[in-house]
Formats: structure tokens, sequence, C-alpha cells
């Protein structure tokens, strides 16, 4: 069981569409962390950079929440090694085959209301939702 | 390091900070968004409420400017409607978020914290996406 927290919630996702806000603005990308993830291994020309610099970056993030005092040690990954691979391999499959994940649809398509982000977030969305219920209320064992 | 590749990696600190912040980085609370029917924790929605509100503003500054990096190409993303490859994507891409809790971003950030887990997820996560491009350049010739 978690607790609800509205306020960090909301405090991080503006933490979010900042920096989304920062490249658009700045440098005329998105934000799509499985597109940047993606172009990194297959690199064009004048794309090599930044890329790796976002992801990084992503990293030094959380080391920066760390040293702000965050609670970085309560964070477990309880899913067993065949179920991460698994996982692992259908989240960067589905989402180059869908043109995006939760940052790229998610948020900055959505918030351009581009109707094919709209429909990835809710497929992706209901998906997961489903795949959540028949693990843990299915299959059981409360996982 | 250009220009570019500093803001590169000043948004991504940003936004793993907001990741760290609003718990997107922990399996559990994304898992416990995403399980309706059990003891249901809505407050991921807040996170993309925030996010979307912010960059809401974003867009409608960006439409009234040029984009300043000349390497990045024109922003439109791909306009083929909603086609059979964003549906199937979506719908695979949500099973391994649902199965693990972790999307991309997270997953990425939470290399910070030095798991083995999260090492093995991003490694399958890179592999699936390799798998995708191999398997789509083999069609193409």
């Amino acid at each position: 069981m978690t607790d609800f927290t509205p306020w960090s919630a909301l405090l991080g996702g503006g933490l979010i569409g900042l920096a989304s806000g920062i490249l658009l603005l700045l440098s005329g990308r998105v934000a799509g962390v499985s597109g940047i993830a993606g172009g990194l291994l297959r690199p064009e020309p004048g794309t090599v950079g930044w890329r790796p610099a976002f992801l990084l970056g992503l990293v030094i993030g959380v080391w920066v929440f760390g040293a702000l005092g965050g609670d970085l040690d309560s964070i477990r990954i309880t899913a067993g090694w065949p179920t991460l691979v698994i996982g692992g391999l259908l989240v960067g499959f589905g989402t180059q085959l869908g043109g995006g994940c939760t940052s790229g649809h998610g948020v900055c398509g959505i918030s351009r209301f581009s109707a094919r982000s709209i429909a990835a977030t809710v497929l992706f969305m209901t998906s997961a939702g489903v795949t959540v219920y028949v693990a843990r209320h299915v299959l059981g064992g409360g996982a | 390091m250009n220009r570019h590749t500093w803001i590169a990696l000043g948004s991504g600190v940003i936004f793993g900070l907001g990741l760290a912040i609003s718990q997107m980085i922990d399996p559990e609370k994304v898992l416990a968004f995403l399980d309706v029917a059990g003891h249901w924790d809505p407050s991921l929605a807040f996170v993309m409420i925030g996010a979307l509100l912010v960059m809401g503003i974003a867009w409608r500054l960006q439409t009234r400017s040029v984009p300043v990096d000349a390497h990045a190409r024109k922003l439109s993303i791909p306009g083929h409607g909603i086609d059979r490859s964003l549906v199937i994507g979506a719908l695979v891409f949500g099973v391994g978020w649902g199965l693990v809790g972790y999307c991309p971003g997270p997953a990425i950030a939470s290399l910070a914290l030095f798991s083995l887990e999260a090492f093995v997820f991003v490694a399958a996560m890179l592999a699936g996406m390799q798998l995708f491009h191999y398997r789509r350049g083999t069609s193409a010739s």
C-alpha cells in the first residue's frame, strides 16, 4: 500500500513539464524519453551529444533529490528477473512501434492535443491497468 | 559540449528531479496507481496534471518562436493518424509497464539507485528497442 501524495505529485509533474518546456523552447526538441533512448541506438550526425546528456541528466536528477534529503532507500524493485527481462523487452519494443511513451505521448503529445498521443495514452494506460489487474487479482498472490 | 548539449543536460536533471519527487521512480507507487481494483493510489494522475499544465503553456509560447537548434529536425510529430503500429505498440508497451512498474524515463532515472534490477530492466528495454529497429531495417531492405 502507498499513501496518497497529491502535492509532491503535482510538484514533480510540474518539474517534468518545466524540463520538457525548456527542451522545446530552447532547443526545439520534444522530450520523449523512448525516442531519445531509441535514437541513441542509431546515431545520426548532429543528434549525438544531446541524447546521452539528457539521459545522464535523468540519473543526476535522482542523485540531486537524494542529496537534498529525499528518500531513495525505501524504493524497491520487487519484480523477479524473468519479469524484468520480459517487461523491459515489451516496453522497449512497444514504445518504438507506438512512437512514444508516457513522456512523449502522455505529456508532450497530449498537451498539444495530438489525437495520436491521446489515443496511445488511453491504450497504454488501459493495457497496463489490465496487466496489473490480471497479475494481482486473477493470478493472485497480491504481489 | 555545445550549447544544446548543456540545455539537454539541464532539462534531464530537472526531469529526473521531477520523477524522484513525484515518486515515479518507485515501481510500487506506479503499480498502486495502475491497480484500480486494489488499494488505488491516484497520486500519479496529479503528476500528469502538473506536467500537462506547464507543458501546455510551453506549446503556446513555442508557436511564437522558431526552433533554435539547427540540428533539430522539424518539430511536427509523424502525422499518419491512429494506425495499427500506434495501437499495437501502445498496448504492448502497457503490458510491460504493468508487469514491472517502469516506463522508459523512470527506468533510466532508476540507474541512479545502483540496483541490479534496474540495470537488468534497462538492458532488456534497450534490447527491445534494438529489436524493433533491427526488424524494421531488415523488412525495409
